[in-house]
C-alpha cells in the first residue's frame, strides 16, 4: 500500500481530523490508491524546470495604509457558536 | 573546566501602521474587544489578504538601520497550525525568501564594541488575544489579529544578559528612532524570546533551550542567567540539557519546561496562493532610505561635534529619540548646549527613573525647559533654586516664569541688598569672625551659609561669597 | 415555449418592451421551482421574499424609463459557495449548515447592482469538491434530462437550476471542471474565465490558485452577457487582473473564418467514450465548413494534469479548511473535551468523507519530508502544462477537446471508486492549472443525454471563445432544446 494506517494517523493528527477504527482500515485504503496514482508524477523529468506559484505574472499588488471603521461587533459575532462579554467563547486554552 | 554562554534571540515588533497587515481595520492598541476586526482579520470564508504597503516599507526601513540586504524577490507564505487566536489557522508571514537577510547591530561591551548578527527580518501578522475564565472558558479578542509584525532573527552571537540586554536595548533605539514601531514591551509591541546553550571549553555542548515568556528586558537578562547556571549544572553533573522551550516564571526566578507537546510543529510552509510576489527594486529602497531619520550613532556623533557635549551624556540622551529631540531642542532655544546636558543628565533622567516613566509623559515641554535653562544663565535664579523650579514643573506642569513668580524664588543680585543680609550675618556671628581671623576657613563657608539661609536661598551665591570674602579679609 | 425555456436576453428584451414584469418573470420562475424542484432538488435556500421585492424595485424604474444593465429584472441563481449578505451559505457542508456571512462576495455585489433578482443559493458538492454534486451534506441534485443521472459537480445545482428552468442562468465555480463538466451533462453553455478575471473575494476557497467563478447559460449570448456583469479588477482580491472590462458580445457574431484549431490527441484517448470522442470531431468538421482549420496537435504534459491537480488542490484546500473548527462560525461538535478535541471532533463530524480524503491528501502532500517530492514537484509539472499551452496558442486560436469522457453517470455509480470519480476531470484540469479561460457548449446527444465539447483559449481571450462556440451554437441550433425531467418515476430519491 502506499500509506499506512500508521501514516494515515500521523496525518489526521496534523490535519486535526479523527477516524473511528471501524473506518481507518478503508479510508486508508482509498486514499492509498489515490496517492498510488499521484506516485506516476515521480518519472517526469523536471530538470532546471521553475515551480509556478501563479498562473499570472502579477508582482506587487498592494494597498495604501489607509483604516477604515470596522465591522461591528454585533455582525462580527453573529455565527459565533459561544460567546460571552463581546468575545467568541471556546473551551479553555491550556497554556 | 571553564564555559561559554551562547544566546540568540527572536523578536517581534509591531508596526505602527494606521490599518492591519492585510485589511482595513485600524492597528490601534486596545479598543473595546472585538470593535477592530472585519470578515478579512477573523477570517470569515471567502475573504482574501491585500498587502499593506506601509507594512513592507517600514520592514524594509528596519533592515535598513540594521545594516541588512533588502531582498529583490520576495514573498509571503503560509504557516499552517491551528490554535483559536489564529483565526485562519494560517498565519501568512515569510519562510525562505524573507525581506531582510544579513545585517548587525553594534553593541558596546566590556572588550570594547562588538558585531551582533541579524540572520533575517520578515513580515509577518499578529494573532489575537485569550483570556481564560475561571469557569473553563478562554474568551477571544481579535483586535489584535491582523496588525503587522516583524521578526528580527539575531546570529546566535551574543555571550550573556548583558550583551543580550545590549543588544535589545540597541535595536529599541533603532525602531523607535525609524518610528517603525513605539516598542512598549508593556503594550506587547515588543516580544522576545531567547535561544540558550553553554559550550564547555572540551567541546562538549547543551541542547538549545528555547525562553518565553519574557516580558521585559530585565526578565530576558535573569532568564538567560537562570538558564546559564542550569545547563553548566548539567554538564558538570556529567549531563546534558534537552532541546526544549521553557517558560520563564518571573514570581518564582526560573524557566519551567513546556514539554507538553507531543510532536513538534509542522507547520507545512507554502508560498501563499492569495497573494502575489513582490519585486523590490533600486529605486524604491532608495526613496525608503531617503525618507529614513538620523540613527542613533550619527545623532550622537553629531551631537559630540555640534555641542560639545561629552561621550557619555550623548550615549544617554541619544538612547531615546524623544529625549534627544527634548534635548536639541531645548538646547537650541536655551542658546546652551552643554547647561541643557548637565541639567538634563541630573535633574531630568533622575525625575524619568523617580517616576519610571518617558520624556513624553512629563508635563512640561522642550521650550518649557528652555526658559529654566535662560533664567538660569541670566542668573535671574540660581542653580539651587533651578532644581526647586524643576521639581515643581515636573509636578504640576506651571511655567517656570510662574513658578519663580509665585514662589518669589527670583535671585538676589543687589549688591546693597545682599550687603545689607552680610553686614547683619557677620554682626550676628562674631564668633565666626574670630575662627576665621585664627584661620579657621571653614567659618566662611559658614558666614555664606547663613547668609544664604538668611536671604532664603535667594541671594546669589557667587556675591555672597565674594562679599563675605571680601568683608573678612578687609 | 413556456416562459422558463427562454434565455436570459430573451427575457430582458420582453422586460424592456414592457411585454412582461420582473414580478410577473420571478413569480413565474417560482411556480416553475415549486414544479420541479420535488425532482431536481437543485436549491438549498430559496429566497423569494427578497427577490419579489427586487423585482418590484426593477419594475418600478423600468417605468420610470430608466436605462438598465442587460441582467436587471432576471431572475437567477448563485452556487452556494459564495457569500451572500444576511442569507444561508452552506457550501453544500454540515460545517456550514447555519452559517450566514455578514458581506457579499464581490460578484453578488455586481449582479446586485446590476439589479439581478436572486431566486436562491444553489446543491453543490461539498466545498466545491466532487463532480457529481452526490457530495452534498443535504440532497442529491437530479439530472433534468434523466433524474436518474447525475447532473455533474459540483456546480450541479446550479447546472440544474438553468436546465430545469427554475433560473434563467446562474453562477457556478470551477476548480478543475466544476463549470464545464455539469454545463455538459444538462446540455447548457458553462464558462470558467481566465484566472484572475472575476474576484474570487466572498468565494469560499477551494484551491486558491485554480478557483474561478463563471456562468452557466442556456446559450452563449447569455454567457457573454453575464461574463461582462462579473468580470473586472477587485482592489479587494490580489489575484484578480487589472484589465478594462470588454463587451463580450461585441466580436461574437462575427464569425470562425479563418481561425486555427489545435485538436490534442491526448484528450482523446482510451479514457474517453468512443461517442464521445466522435461527436466532438464532428464538432471540428462543422467548424471546418464554416471556414476554420483544425490541426492535430501534441500536448504531452497533460496526460500528468489530473496527478498534479490532485496535489496542489488538495495542498491549497487542506489549508483553506483548516478555519473550520468550531470557534468562530458554523457547526460545532457538542461532545469534546478541551479546545484540541473540540476543534478534531467539529471537523470531523462537521465535514464529510471526501473533502476529509482530500483534506489528508493536501496535509501529507505538504508535510516535511514530503513537500518536494509531491507539492513543489506539482508546481514544477505545473510549469511544463502551462508552457505547452502557450506553445500551442502561438500557433492556434483554440483548441478543442471534449468536455468530459462520457455523458451523465447514474446517481452512485461512482461514489465507491474516488479515483474513478477522479477521472471525469482529465479534460477540464489542464485548463486550471494553466490558468487559461475554457467553456463547455453542447454538442449533440447521445441516448437523449447531452454531450458537451470544449473550447479553450488563450489568456484573457475569451472573446474568441465566445465567438466561435456562437458560431457553432447558431450551425447545430443544439442549444434551442429543453430537458424534460424524464426519469424512472415520479419524485425520485
Amino acid at each position: 500500500m502506499a500509506i499506512s494506517v500508521k501514516d494515515v494517523e500521523h496525518v489526521a493528527k496534523l490535519a486535526h481530523l479523527e477516524f473511528e477504527e471501524k473506518e481507518k482500515m478503508g479510508f486508508t485504503e482509498k486514499l492509498g490508491a489515490v496517492i498510488g496514482y499521484i506516485e506516476e508524477l515521480e518519472d517526469v523529468d523536471v530538470e532546471g524546470v521553475e515551480p509556478t506559484n501563479h498562473a499570472l505574472d502579477i508582482k506587487n499588488v498592494f494597498r495604501d495604509d489607509v483604516s477604515e471603521p470596522s465591522m461591528s461587533r454585533e455582525k462580527i459575532l453573529q455565527n459565533a457558536p459561544a460567546k460571552r462579554s463581546g468575545c467568541f467563547e471556546v473551551p479553555r486554552m491550556v497554556d | 573546566m571553564s564555559y561559554r554562554t551562547i544566546v540568540g534571540l527572536e523578536i517581534h515588533a509591531e508596526l505602527l501602521t494606521e490599518s492591519k497587515m492585510f485589511c482595513t481595520c485600524s492597528a490601534a492598541f486596545g479598543g473595546d474587544v472585538n470593535t477592530h476586526c472585519c470578515p478579512v482579520c477573523i477570517g470569515l470564508p471567502g475573504t482574501l489578504p491585500v498587502i499593506n504597503k506601509r507594512a513592507i516599507e517600514f520592514a524594509i526601513m528596519a533592515g535598513l538601520s540594521a545594516n541588512c540586504t533588502i531582498a529583490e524577490k520576495s514573498k509571503m507564505d503560509r504557516k499552517n497550525y491551528f490554535y483559536p487566536d489564529l483565526p485562519k489557522a494560517y498565519q501568512i508571514s515569510q519562510y525562505d525568501m524573507p525581506l531582510c537577510t544579513d545585517g548587525y547591530l553594534e553593541i558596546e561591551t566590556v572588550s570594547g564594541t562588538k558585531k551582533i548578527g541579524i540572520e533575517r527580518i520578515h513580515m509577518e501578522e499578529d494573532t489575537g488575544k485569550s483570556l481564560h475564565t475561571e469557569d473553563g472558558s478562554s474568551l477571544l479578542n481579535y483586535n489584535r489579529c491582523g496588525v503587522p509584525l516583524i521578526e528580527i532573527v539575531s546570529r546566535p552571537d551574543m555571550a550573556g544578559a548583558d550583551e543580550a540586554t545590549a543588544f535589545l536595548e540597541k535595536l529599541k533605539a533603532i525602531l523607535e528612532y525609524i518610528e517603525v514601531s513605539d516598542v512598549k514591551m508593556e503594550q506587547g509591541s515588543l516580544r522576545c524570546d531567547v535561544n540558550v546553550n553553554v559550550v564547555a571549553d572540551d567541546g562538549r555542548k547543551t541542547e538549545i533551550a528555547e525562553l518565553k515568556n519574557l516580558n521585559s528586558f530585565k526578565a530576558a537578562a535573569k532568564a538567560i542567567d537562570y538558564e546559564t547556571k542550569r545547563h553548566i549544572e548539567a554538564l558538570e553533573a556529567g549531563q546534558n540539557t534537552l532541546k526544549e522551550t521553557r517558560r520563564w516564571d518571573d514570581a518564582k526566578g526560573l524557566t519551567i519546561s513546556m514539554r507538553s507537546k507531543e510532536y513538534a510543529h509542522d507547520y507545512r510552509y507554502f508560498p501563499e496562493p492569495d497573494l502575489v510576489e513582490m519585486e523590490i527594486s533600486g529605486e524604491w529602497i532608495e526613496s525608503i532610505k531617503k525618507e529614513l531619520p538620523e540613527l542613533p550613532q550619527a545623532k550622537k556623533d553629531r551631537f559630540i561635534k555640534t555641542y560639545g557635549i561629552p561621550e557619555y551624556d550623548a550615549g544617554v540622551i541619544v538612547s531615546s529619540k524623544a529625549l534627544a529631540v527634548f534635548y536639541e531642542e531645548a538646547a537650541k532655544l536655551a542658546g546652551d548646549a552643554k547647561l541643557a546636558s548637565n541639567f538634563m543628565m541630573t535633574e531630568i533622567l533622575r525625575r524619568l527613573k523617580d517616576m519610571d516613566s518617558d520624556i513624553s509623559d512629563m508635563p512640561f515641554s522642550a521650550s518649557d525647559f528652555a526658559d529654566l535653562l535662560k533664567f538660569v544663565k541670566s542668573g535671574t535664579i540660581s542653580n539651587n533654586m533651578a532644581k526647586k523650579v524643576f521639581r515643581e514643573m515636573a509636578e504640576t506642569g506651571k511655567k517656570p516664569e510662574k513658578i519663580i513668580e509665585e514662589k518669589g524664588m527670583k535671585q538676589i543680585t543687589d549688591e546693597s541688598a545682599i550687603e545689607e543680609i552680610v553686614d547683619k550675618v557677620i554682626s550676628e556671628n562674631p564668633q565666626s569672625v574670630e575662627d576665621y581671623k585664627n584661620g579657621k576657613d571653614r567659618a566662611l563657608g559658614f558666614l555664606v551659609g547663613q547668609t544664604m539661609k538668611a536671604s532664603r536661598g535667594k541671594a546669589a551665591p557667587q556675591m555672597v561669597n565674594k562679599m563675605v570674602s571680601e568683608k573678612l579679609n578687609k | 415555449m413556456k416562459i422558463y425555456d427562454l434565455t436570459a436576453h430573451e427575457v430582458r428584451d420582453r422586460l424592456r418592451k414592457k411585454e412582461i414584469s420582473s414580478v410577473e418573470l420571478t413569480q413565474e420562475t417560482y411556480k416553475r421551482i415549486e414544479e420541479a424542484e420535488g425532482s431536481v432538488d437543485a436549491f438549498i435556500t430559496l429566497t423569494k421574499e427578497e427577490a419579489i421585492s427586487r423585482a418590484g424595485d426593477i419594475d418600478r424604474a423600468i417605468c420610470k424609463g430608466e436605462d438598465l444593465p442587460d441582467l436587471a429584472g432576471i431572475p437567477m441563481a448563485i452556487k452556494d459557495n459564495m457569500c451572500t449578505d444576511g442569507t444561508l451559505t452552506t457550501c453544500g457542508s454540515r460545517m456550514l449548515g447555519n452559517f450566514v456571512p455578514p458581506y457579499d462576495a464581490t460578484v453578488v455585489r455586481m449582479l446586485k447592482d446590476s439589479g439581478a433578482v436572486i431566486v436562491g443559493k444553489t446543491n453543490m458538492d461539498e466545498f466545491a469538491m466532487g463532480s457529481s454534486t452526490e457530495n452534498s451534506a443535504f440532497k442529491t441534485t437530479k439530472n433534468p434530462w434523466d433524474t436518474r443521472r447525475v447532473p455533474g459537480g459540483s456546480s450541479g445545482g446550479s447546472a440544474a437550476a438553468v436546465a430545469a428552468g427554475e433560473a434563467f442562468y446562474s453562477l457556478g465555480s470551477d476548480t478543475g471542471g466544476s463549470i464545464r463538466q455539469p454545463a455538459a451533462f444538462t446540455g447548457l453553455v458553462g464558462l470558467k474565465p481566465t484566472y484572475g478575471r472575476v474576484s474570487r473575494y466572498g468565494l469560499v476557497a477551494f484551491a486558491s490558485s485554480l478557483d474561478q467563478i463563471g456562468p452557466f447559460g442556456k446559450d452563449v449570448e447569455d454567457c457573454a452577457i453575464i461574463m461582462g456583469a462579473i468580470s473586472g479588477h477587485d482592489s479587494k482580491d490580489s489575484t484578480s487582473v487589472n484589465r478594462p472590462v470588454e463587451d463580450f458580445t461585441k466580436e461574437m457574431k462575427d464569425g470562425v473564418k479563418g481561425m486555427r484549431i489545435g485538436i490534442p490527441k491526448e484528450f482523446f484517448g482510451e479514457g474517453i467514450s468512443k461517442e464521445v470522442k466522435a461527436m466532438v470531431l464532428e464538432g471540428a468538421k462543422i467548424y471546418e465548413s464554416m471556414g476554420a482549420v483544425c490541426e492535430e496537435i501534441s500536448l504531452p504534459s497533460a496526460k500528468h494534469a489530473l496527478s498534479v491537480y490532485y496535489i496542489l488542490a488538495t495542498s491549497e484546500c487542506s489549508s483553506n479548511l483548516a478555519r473550520f473548527d468550531g470557534a468562530r462560525f458554523g457547526y460545532r461538535a457538542e461532545n469534546h473535551q478541551g479546545f484540541k478535541d473540540m476543534f478534531i471532533k467539529t471537523r470531523s463530524e462537521g465535514f464529510g468523507e471526501e473533502v476529509k480524503r482530500r483534506i489528508m491528501l493536501g496535509t501529507y502532500s505538504l508535510s516535511s519530508g514530503y513537500y518536494d517530492a509531491y507539492y513543489n514537484k506539482g508546481l514544477k509539472v505545473r510549469t511544463l502544462i502551462k508552457r505547452e499551452f502557450e506553445k500551442a496558442f502561438e500557433k492556434y486560436d483554440f483548441i478543442l477537446t471534449p468536455t468530459a469522457p462520457s455523458v451523465a453517470f447514474k446517481i452512485g455509480e461512482k461514489m465507491n471508486d474516488p479515483l474513478e470519480m477522479y477521472m471525469s476531470d482529465i479534460c477540464t484540469v489542464p485548463v486550471n492549472i494553466a490558468g487559461v479561460p475554457a467553456l463547455s457548449i453542447p454538442c449533440g446527444f447521445k441516448d437523449g443525454l447531452p454531450v458537451g465539447m470544449q473550447l479553450i483559449g488563450k489568456f484573457f481571450d475569451e472573446a474568441t471563445l465566445l465567438r466561435a462556440a456562437y458560431s457553432f451554437e447558431q450551425a447545430s441550433g443544439i442549444h434551442r432544446q429543453r430537458a424534460t425531467l424524464a426519469g424512472g418515476g415520479e419524485n425520485e430519491l
